[in-house]
């Protein structure tokens, strides 16, 4: 049944990971990555890790999507172009290193990694646990990423603010 | 035998679900008629009780039309989008206790999550891809404008609504609907909005985000006539149009059902517990009512709201949620935490 | 049971997916969201390594990644309108001032 699932939604990622980067139209591109990560949220689900599942759907394809969304809507892009000429030896070499990557990659996690996964510790992700985590061992890189929450928000602000001449 | 207990879950509160909606289309025409001081629908059945189905045969035989330059596949897959993630937000909400149905306990939610209540706002936050989408593809710039302020709007009152609910799981916590109303049992001053939690400012603010996130009045300019033609659904008729009514309503019920779980107790009685009688299906009933009761009053609020009120402008809508309810929340938040930390409120 | 090589192995796909669209795009959004790609292939491995491991820490990993995701996107984004109103257009290509 878990089997299944896992391949179900496995195929549901590269399929919409494909239709990203393969689609002309920057909106369909835009929704496709919303669904590719709203499938990668469910891996997480069955992976038992529950909360960073739904902190996925939240906040990536909640808000930083639509977020993108919104600026090719206020850019008003329309379907790109047909590829430059003069990246004709990139388009090749793409697609090709992309595999070899992922054959070598596949090699070496199947000679190396554990072929089942271990029986779920108790707690196991859920927000217990990793609030525990964050706010004891991981207190100042905590502090450190609001830091930097808040230099982005304020970059973002003032880069895109209309000059008033 | 579980999986059968699940699919008549399921089954069962996506009709009531639906069933609801209708019955919101009558209330709504009938008592905006009330306030407005004339006759409402009056002549499908008596008190035109049967209005929502002479509605229903009207939409469904209507003509489907697509715009020439629109984009037909996020033109046609919008309304079901809308739709989607609005039932699933229901999932996490208990609507009663643990009855037991032929010597089998029957937990009456469909999800128990453990993080129940994110569930719910990832669900409500999907809902925001239906109104950028229908306005795009719909290749018109009365639609478009409407679909990003509306969206924009849904997105900026999620943080004060976020930020009220987790005050209230400080209080709690936890983030499981179950545990937070088994918390408030007893007598109603238990209940989190009064001295169970002291969250009367987070019930206000949940509420009041909660009206901005289904963009009913007086925060309904992205759809107002008169405004923006229809906003958003200006191009969409027939059955996809009544897919996005249907839309906004199951969203009202869940804003409605979350504010009731989080801060009156979801399905808890409010009398303290040596009044309430033994547990069988008297005492499980009386609660199952006294959630559906609370929904209730809460639809019938939204109703009244917006034929009280007159709407926001949109900069003004903008501003009270950013430079108002947003402050208001952190400050609740804070509040909240420092009562938290020295065991002055909590469970 | 799922097995964990099959969940890295899908990463590492995802990930060579993303870098080929990068490499592929001309638009400079596309080019983010091929970026997005890339970092929910590295979350999704290390997902896999905190289920492996029975513990919260990878899982904290994961939480700063989309932090940090969520932090690139917006400034990226409030770059490229920049960029739009200056050059009129996000083509990559395009933006070619500095090259001699």
């Amino acid at each position: 049944m878990e089997q299944i699932a896992f391949f179900v939604l496995a195929l549901l990622v590269v399929a919409s990971a494909l239709s990203v980067i393969t689609n002309r139209n920057p909106v369909t591109c835009a929704v496709s990555l919303a669904f590719n990560l709203v499938a990668i949220a469910g891996l997480y689900m069955l992976l038992d890790a529950q909360f960073l599942g739904l902190m996925q759907v939240i906040v990536y394809a909640g808000a930083i999507m639509v977020l993108i969304l919104f600026v090719i809507m206020l850019l008003n892009l329309r379907e790109e172009e047909q590829p430059h000429p003069a990246g004709r030896v990139q388009r090749v070499i793409a697609p090709v290193a992309s595999l070899a990557f992922s054959i070598v990659i596949g090699r070496a996690v199947f000679a190396s990694a554990p072929s089942s996964f271990p029986d779920k510790a108790e707690g196991f992700g859920n927000a217990a646990a990793l609030g525990n985590e964050l706010f004891t061992k991981f207190y100042y890189p905590f502090e450190a990423i609001s830091l930097l929450l808040i230099v982005a928000m304020v970059g973002a602000v003032l880069l895109a603010k209309r000059k008033v001449e | 035998m579980d999986v059968l207990i699940n699919l008549i879950k399921i089954i069962g509160v996506f009709s009531l679900l639906m069933g609801l909606v209708s019955v919101m289309t009558w209330v709504e025409r009938r008592l905006s008629a009330i306030i407005q001081y004339r006759l409402g629908p009056n002549r499908v059945g008596p008190f035109g009780l049967l209005q929502p189905i002479a509605d229903g045969i009207k939409f469904i035989q209507k003509e489907d039309i697509i715009p020439a330059e629109a984009h037909k596949v996020f033109y046609v897959l919008a309304p079901a989008l809308a739709v989607i993630p609005a039932l699933c937000a229901f999932a996490v909400i208990p609507f009663g206790p643990t009855v037991t149905i032929l010597g089998q306990q029957v937990k009456l939610v469909i999800l128990d999550l453990d993080g129940g209540l994110l569930w719910a706002f990832a669900a409500t936050g999907l809902g925001v891809y239906a109104i950028v989408l229908a306005g795009w593809s719909s290749n018109s710039k009365f639609s478009l404008i409407g679909g990003l302020r509306s969206s924009a709007q849904m997105v900026s009152y999620e943080l004060p609504m976020a930020l009220a609910v987790a005050s209230v799981v400080l209080v709690s916590g936890t983030l499981r609907p179950t545990e937070i109303v088994a918390q408030q049992a007893g007598a109603f001053w238990h209940w989190n909005a009064l001295k169970g939690g002291w969250q009367l400012l987070g019930f206000v603010i949940f509420t009041i985000a909660g009206y901005a996130e289904t963009n009913r009045t007086p925060f309904d300019l992205p759809e107002a006539e008169g405004e923006l033609v229809a906003g958003y659904h200006t191009e969409y008729s027939g059955m996809r149009f009544a897919a996005f009514f249907m839309a906004e309503y199951i969203n009202m019920m869940t804003s409605s059902a979350l504010a009731i779980t989080l801060f009156l107790g979801g399905w808890q009685l409010g009398i303290p517990e040596a009044w309430q009688p033994q547990p069988g299906w008297l005492l499980w009933g009386l609660q199952i009512g006294a959630f559906f009761a609370k929904l209730a009053f809460f639809q019938i609020l939204y109703v009244w709201v917006r034929w009280t009120l007159p709407r926001f402008r949109y900069d003004q809508l903008m501003n009270l949620g950013w430079k108002g309810l947003l402050p208001i929340s952190l400050a609740n938040l804070a509040v909240t935490a420092i009562l938290v930390a020295y065991d002055l409120v909590g469970h | 049971m799922i097995d964990p090589r099959l969940v890295l192995v899908l990463s590492a796909v995802l990930f060579a997916l993303g870098v080929a669209g990068v490499l592929t795009r001309r638009g400079a959004i596309s080019i983010l969201m091929c970026v997005e790609l890339m970092l929910n292939a590295g979350n999704l491995a290390f997902i896999a390594f905190a289920r492996l491991a029975n513990g919260p820490q990878a899982q904290i990993y994961v939480f700063f990644v989309m932090t940090l995701a969520a932090a690139e996107a917006a400034a990226g984004l409030a770059i490229v309108i920049a960029l739009f109103r200056l050059r009129g257009t996000t083509d990559v290509d395009e933006i070619n001032l500095l090259k001699w």
